[in-house]
């Protein structure tokens, strides 16, 4: 092999080596700039149709201008305490059934069949809802909105309490039980507050996730230009709004749409910061361990 | 391989005063009724699954007193430690044969949330909860039925304690703040104040010093001489010098036997079986 040759090599070497380089960087700042597009795209849009009335009036009739999304904001969140009402329980006592009783067979089932419900299309989890909620009684219904969005959150929760109960030491459990404490006040005295952080956490995230479902409240809660008394009646949610107003022929409701996905956005965002804040808080009580 | 019980002026002895072999004699196994026998292990087999982990084993436990368990790693003495107590029903798959007695009574046909109320356990690895240093006290006793309206009773029996465990000076103005902030060796002795609370006739410490460096193991060590006034401990241990130091008799297991249970200073000076003999003078293990 002569000089020339391991020259030419070298250069191939170093030029591969910086194209690559280059690509992961630059596919790291798309992935990057990509939130910060939206979020931009969003502020400048929506943010100057933000004020005070958006959180406070219902919306106007068609033709006139002004108004906001109260009934939006109050109906997402009336169908988001739904959902955590049957995510959270369901999730969280399944994740400690499978984390501290089961035996081999029954949680693989278990764990499966969860991830399996993670998978299915949100819309295949509305017609679900539908079918059970809305026709039997033959109306729409934020209950049957909340249905629908709860037994999306149920996987989330249930698999991250299974992984966090599985991250508390068991020299924990062995500690309460040589002392006289049952399995289950075991589970509730010292494993479970040893794992709370991390399980609010996750029922933040897995809300934050359930927030922006769209689908699967387009036949449950339907919808409402009004104020939607009780959990039987349809209700308007921010999500199925933007999707109604961004399609609506008026230019007013484009505006309209634009600022209810930023109040959804931040809402997310505001979600996430929480959690990072009370993780961290969580870490730096573990590491003065 | 039996030993009856010593005289009670034993434990009156000034600690680290090894016993003299004519206090402590073997004899015949005992009869049930033995007095000063506080748990008695009779023709125990004890299973993993289809693995037999030990085999009959006997071994009697004498008020008061400390009995060690020594032999070298996986050859049964923590199973066995674990029998006393039935901490070993949190594995999955196990069978114990023959009998294990507190008191004379069968441990097997007890109510297990009872039978260790009376038999406490330490473990290997400090292991306090994510609580306060007070919490971690009085959770013994929250678990067992002290209600946490009565105050004043709690805030007592919390310090009774931790002054058992020797802890109550360094941490008295701190019983609030997270156990984790104690180190190493105060949080060993906070676990030993947290199984002492509920008051447990017998005291299971497995390895307790293993995680300690030598001030807190000698801290703990001169802990064991006090607390056998009122309490029985059997302690198990890879250290042989920990062992002689703080055990009135020693049982050497090997493969899931008992090969020689004698008094302490007997094992050590004038070993029955050459198998002990090969493990205390280092030849293996």
């Amino acid at each position: 092999m002569t000089e020339r040759n391991l020259d030419a090599k070298l250069l191939w070497r170093k030029t591969t080596n910086l194209v690559m380089l280059s690509l992961t960087g630059l596919c790291a700042l798309v992935a990057v700039s990509a939130l910060f597009f939206i979020l931009g795209y969003l502020v400048y849009h929506g943010g100057k149709d933000i004020s005070w009335n958006f959180f406070t009036k219902l919306p106007t009739p068609v033709g006139e201008s002004g108004g906001g999304m109260a009934n939006a904001i109050v109906g997402s969140g009336k169908i988001l305490f739904l959902a955590a009402l049957i995510g959270v329980p369901i999730g969280l006592l399944g994740g400690v059934y499978l984390a501290e009783f089961g035996g081999s067979t029954v949680p693989f089932v278990v764990r499966y069949t969860a991830d399996l419900l993670n998978g299915v299309p949100s819309i295949v989890i509305g017609i679900f809802a539908y079918t059970v909620a809305v026709m039997p009684v033959h109306h729409f219904s934020t209950l049957a909105g909340g249905l629908a969005l709860g037994i999306m959150m149920i996987p989330i929760v249930l698999r991250s309490t299974e992984e966090y109960l599985h991250g508390v030491p068991s020299s924990m459990r062995e500690a309460a039980m040589a002392l006289g404490a049952s399995k289950w006040r075991t589970i509730s005295s010292v494993v479970l507050p040893a794992a709370s952080r991390a399980i609010m956490s996750a029922v933040l995230l897995s809300l934050a996730r359930v927030a922006g479902e769209t689908a699967p409240l387009l036949f449950t809660a339907f919808g409402n230009r009004f104020w939607s008394p009780g959990w039987q009646q349809p209700t308007a949610s921010l999500p199925v709004m933007i999707y109604t107003y961004a399609v609506g022929p008026y230019e007013d409701w484009h505006e309209q749409a634009w600022a209810a996905g930023l109040v959804l956005l931040s809402l997310v965002l505001l979600i996430n910061i929480l959690v990072r804040t009370i993780m961290s808080r969580g870490m730096s009580a573990q590491r003065s361990q | 391989m039996t030993q009856t019980s010593a005289r009670p002026a034993f434990s009156k002895l000034v600690p680290r005063v090894p016993a003299t072999p004519e206090t402590l004699v073997k004899s015949q196994p005992s009869a049930s009724a033995a007095p000063g026998l506080r748990m008695q292990v009779r023709n125990m087999n004890f299973y993993y699954g289809k693995v037999q982990a030990l085999h009959n084993i006997n071994l009697n436990i004498a008020t008061n007193r400390v009995t060690a368990l020594i032999g070298p790693s996986g050859c049964g003495k923590s199973t066995l430690l674990r029998t006393l107590n039935r901490m070993y029903e949190t594995v999955r798959n196990t069978r114990l044969e023959g009998e294990v007695l507190l008191d004379n009574e069968d441990i097997l046909s007890q109510d297990v949330t009872r039978l260790r109320r009376r038999v406490g356990m330490v473990f290997q690895k400090p292991n306090p909860f994510p609580k306060s240093i007070f919490e971690n006290v009085a959770y013994g006793l929250r678990i067992n039925g002290l209600p946490a309206n009565q105050t004043g009773r709690m805030a007592d029996a919390v310090e009774r304690s931790l002054v058992r465990a020797a802890l109550w000076e360094e941490v008295k103005d701190q019983l609030h703040k997270s156990a984790y902030a104690l180190s190493g060796g105060q949080q060993q002795r906070l676990c030993i104040a947290r199984a002492l609370a509920v008051d447990p006739e017998v005291l299971l410490l497995d390895e307790p010093c293993s995680a300690l460096d030598p001030v807190n193991t000698a801290k703990v060590e001169e802990l064991l001489f006090h607390l056998k006034e009122n309490c029985t401990l059997v302690i198990v241990t890879h250290n042989m010098q920990q062992a002689a130091r703080v055990s009135d008799s020693t049982a050497f297991v090997l493969t899931g036997e008992v090969i020689e249970f004698s008094p302490t200073p007997q094992l050590f000076t004038t070993p029955s079986d050459p198998r002990t003999e090969a493990y205390i003078t280092g030849r293996f293990g």
